[in-house]
């Protein structure tokens, strides 16, 4: 061991990503010690039953629990289900926003590496959870105002969460998964999800030296497969942003469109109070009840533009980058092996020299540092094919289900908008005759 | 009477490529009189021809009829060409054709006003100064904008805001046209020397284009007005209710109003924004289907072209409430205010012929031992004539002010009923238009 660390070129980013050495060595384990056999038996049981298993899981009557900083929102996690790998069909749990994100480290812990695409969780927001600690009245009470738009944009976050978590065949069966659901108890408080916490810390330093590696290490790409469906993804993402941001600014829009039309049917009642002529008083009066109705609309119609179309692409953006994060997960494994048949040519290398040296005591010592590194070459070669294979399958599911999930959103919508049109003609139908009537 | 434009022919006038930089601009008009035309939108695609031809009506006898025939934006004014045809005695010819700018209607407002014996009636309120700002500035910031855009997305932001300026400036010349329509409709003002001046003298009138020391003269102005109004307000005891709570009434009304159409304007054009915030949407999805492949890029395709058509139908929802609505509480918050200005005018007489009384008791005191004295029957003159000139303005005002009632009352009726049914057509093709893409699409997917 000694003399692998002294004789490998330094590591490029050893400043920042202190990590590095004993991650190779994870991995090497990782590979050693779990059986594949496990796992793909697992994964085919799962796709063979998944047609004819049902999940379903909402998560709702989210309550604030404690008082001031310590406080935090608990959510009620409903689950309903046939799959037998869960105790009861119908069961409950309290949970807490940092099991959800501590469940998603989780995952990504044991399925990252796998090449899995583990969905994102949703983002911390500080700002909001603070105010809600700090705010006196529970979030269900009305009158919370902006504070419980926030809850249900995050509720619904975590709903989405789940559920996406739960179609996937392995993810769904996974214990900690099924534990999260069904456990009466308590979860072990996931200590690193907090964002301030040292292992926070920890994790930015992880990250920051990731982002460096991507951006400077250049893998040559055999796999013309791969080679499409990372510019293909890139693009993807992109223009789904652009397409987000369009649609939050409609939101903004349409969220204070909802406000000023209640101002005008304010307006219109005050009119109508000062009006002296009866007739046309009465139909300002209704006038003003039939803005408070469009007032009521536009909100809706701002909710659906925001939760049928903006959350399901922020969603989108988010699985991209879970994407990203598994094709690179590929390159390090790829940087793996690389490295790995580096040491075996240096052993080769090494063990001709003490040939040519006659250094017979020496050569045995090195035949096994070669096997050894054989052995390594292979495990890391098998390894890149896997999780190359496993990405292949995993995006194909994806994009079968994105293709799905897109073409259901926006049909989903303009539904909504229907229903919505349908609304303002009932509205300004019934207004008609009172305008009619003055006289 | 508020009024809408019928559209015909303008588009092709303006000038589309030097548009941002020179606002010059033509527009013919040709307005419907008695309200609005049956179609409601300012929507430029609408076709509607002409119902008539005003110059080829033949003209009865006593007969003013006034109409913006033309008008161009240059700069920061706007200059009208005024077209009468006439057959009253005291016009040279029977038919005129005259440039005006804003500032000579604000004169021609002016000498109504001041004018003592129109003191009893409504003088139509002065149409508002043409406003093309907001417009001017949407248009500078959209320029700055354009880094950020498309090609495609920059041309219809465009569009839309060419679209938005010539809807201002069509409002604006409709709002000139209906005050010189209303003076010309009206049984006392139309025999008006002053309008017949503005109608056919084709040079300059002395408006001059305001200074900003005028702006401070006119400043000062109607705050001494309104001093005057709460002077007379709290001392003059009105002896008569229904005056009373006429001017009670009208003040309200007014600050109401004027409440209500700031509110009404800033929802529709929050709403249009709404509607101009698909052009993105449309155009990213364009964009996104363009990478995709298979059923999704047809599908994407079609959804694009799904949120330009809403696009266009909320924009239509948005002009039309600004037309039906917000004009009507606009039009009505400033004759509210003219109407007021006849009660004001009203105390004003009430207080001079106070103090002609008091005069009179005052000359009576002073010469009660004078048998037949000439200045207790000066006094009695006065006196005699601040009654009668008050009692006459009391009866014409009331007249007025039935009048102004059954037109407000007669015109909200209209606007309502019409702003419903637009809504209710426009939400039915909304609705049968998103029922048909549903089904299309649906096929797609």
């Amino acid at each position: 061991m000694e003399e692998i660390q002294s004789s490998e070129p330094p590591p490029l980013f050893d400043n920042i990503d202190f990590n590095t050495n004993d991650q190779d060595y994870e991995i090497f384990e990782s590979a050693v010690q779990q059986p594949d056999s496990k796992s793909t038996t697992m994964e085919d049981v799962a796709t063979e039953e998944s047609n004819d298993q049902f999940i379903e899981i909402s998560v709702s009557e989210p309550h604030k629990i404690g008082e001031g900083i310590g406080s935090y929102i608990a959510y009620k996690v409903s689950t309903n289900t046939t799959i037998p790998a869960f105790k009861k069909k119908q069961f409950s749990a309290l949970r807490r926003f940092s099991d959800f994100l501590g469940l998603h480290d989780l995952l990504v812990e044991k399925y990252l590496r796998r090449g899995r695409i583990i969905p994102p969780a949703p983002e911390k927001n500080l700002i909001g959870s603070t105010k809600v600690k700090m705010s006196s009245q529970t979030p269900n009470e009305p009158g919370s105002g902006t504070g419980l738009d926030w809850l249900e944009n995050r509720r619904a976050a975590l709903e989405r969460f789940l559920c996406r978590t739960a179609k996937h065949p392995v993810l769904c069966l996974d214990p900690d998964f099924i534990n999260f659901l069904q456990s009466d108890e308590e979860l072990p408080k996931a200590v690193n999800t907090a964002a301030l916490s040292g292992a926070g810390v920890m994790r930015l330093f992880n990250k920051v030296g990731e982002t460096v590696n991507k951006i400077t290490y250049k893998m040559d790409e055999n796999d013309s497969w791969f080679e499409d469906k990372i510019i293909e993804i890139e693009n993807l993402d992109t223009h789904m942003q652009k397409l987000h941001s369009a649609i939050k600014a409609l939101v903004i829009h349409r969220k204070e469109l909802s406000t000023l039309t209640g101002s005008v049917a304010k307006s219109a009642a005050v009119l109508s109070t000062c009006e002296e002529h009866t007739g046309l008083s009465r139909a300002l009066s209704q006038l003003a009840d039939v803005e408070e109705k469009i007032e009521l609309l536009r909100s809706e119609q701002a909710n659906s533009d925001l939760y049928i179309l903006s959350e399901t692409l922020k969603d989108y953006i988010g699985l991209f980058g879970a994407i990203k994060d598994v094709f690179h997960e590929r390159v390090k494994v790829f940087q793996n092996w690389e490295h790995a048949q580096l040491q075996l040519t240096k052993r080769r290398e090494n063990k001709t020299r003490m040939e040519l040296a006659g250094r017979n005591d020496k050569v045995d010592q090195c035949e096994k540092e070669v096997e050894e590194w054989e052995a390594k070459v292979q495990r890391c070669q098998k390894e890149f094919d896997e999780i190359s294979a496993e990405i292949k399958k995993e995006t194909e599911r994806f994009e079968i289900d994105r293709v799905r999930d897109f073409k259901a959103t926006i049909i989903k919508y303009l539904e909504d908008q229907m229903a919505h049109q349908q609304q303002v003609i009932k509205y300004w139908d019934a207004f008609v005759p009172s305008a009619k009537e003055i006289n | 009477m508020l009024m809408v434009i019928k559209n015909n022919c303008f588009a092709s006038r303006i000038d589309q490529n030097s548009f941002p930089n020179v606002d010059t601009m033509k527009w013919f008009s040709n307005i419907d009189l008695d309200g609005f035309d049956d179609s409601g939108s300012t929507q430029k695609d609408q076709d509607t021809t002409p119902t008539q031809e005003t110059s080829s009506i033949p003209l009865g006898d006593n007969c003013l009829a006034v109409d913006i025939s033309d008008a161009l934006s240059e700069k920061d004014k706007v200059k009208f060409t005024v077209h009468t045809r006439t057959s009253l005695p005291g016009y040279a010819k029977p038919d005129f054709l005259v440039v005006r700018q804003h500032e000579e209607f604000v004169w021609l407002h002016d000498r109504f006003e001041e004018n003592e014996e129109y003191g009893g009636y409504i003088i139509p309120p002065c149409p508002p100064r043409p406003d093309f700002d907001a417009s001017r500035e949407k248009l500078q910031r959209l320029g700055e904008g354009e880094g950020n855009m498309t090609k495609e997305e920059f041309k219809k932001m465009k569009q839309e805001l060419e679209a938005e300026y010539l809807a201002t400036f069509k409002k604006t010349v409709a709002m000139h046209e209906v005050f010189l329509s209303r003076l010309a409709s009206h049984p006392v003002f139309r025999n008006d020397h002053h309008l017949k001046v503005f109608l056919e003298y084709d040079q300059d009138l002395c408006a001059r284009p305001r200074k900003k020391l005028d702006l401070f003269g006119g400043l000062v102005r109607s705050f001494g007005k309104t001093t005057d109004e709460i002077y007379l307000g709290a001392t003059i005891r009105d002896v008569n209710d229904f005056f009373e709570n006429e001017l009670q009434f009208l003040t309200e009304y007014n600050s109401h109003l004027k409440e209500a159409a700031g509110r009404t304007e800033r929802m529709t054009k929050k709403h249009k924004e709404v509607a101009d915030s698909h052009i993105k949407i449309s155009s990213s999805l364009m964009q996104l289907s363009t990478i995709e492949h298979g059923s999704m890029e047809k599908f994407l395709a079609k959804t694009a072209e799904v949120f330009e058509k809403i696009r266009n139908l909320e924009g239509r929802v948005s002009s039309d409430q600004d037309l039906k609505l917000g004009d009507t509480l606009r039009y009505y918050q400033r004759d509210s205010h003219a109407a007021k200005a006849l009660l004001v005018r009203r105390l004003r007489c009430l207080s001079a012929y106070e103090t002609a009384n008091r005069n009179l008791e005052k000359a009576r005191v002073k010469n009660k031992d004078v048998h037949g004295p000439l200045e207790v029957q000066e006094a009695e003159k006065a006196q005699y004539d601040a009654c009668e000139k008050f009692e006459a303005m009391s009866a014409r005002g009331k007249q007025e002010l039935v009048g102004f009632r059954q037109r407000r009352v007669a015109a909200f009726k209209k606007s309502l009923v019409e702003l419903a049914e637009l809504e209710v057509k426009h939400a039915k093709s909304q609705y049968e238009f998103l029922r048909q893409s549903l089904l299309s699409l649906q096929e797609i997917a």
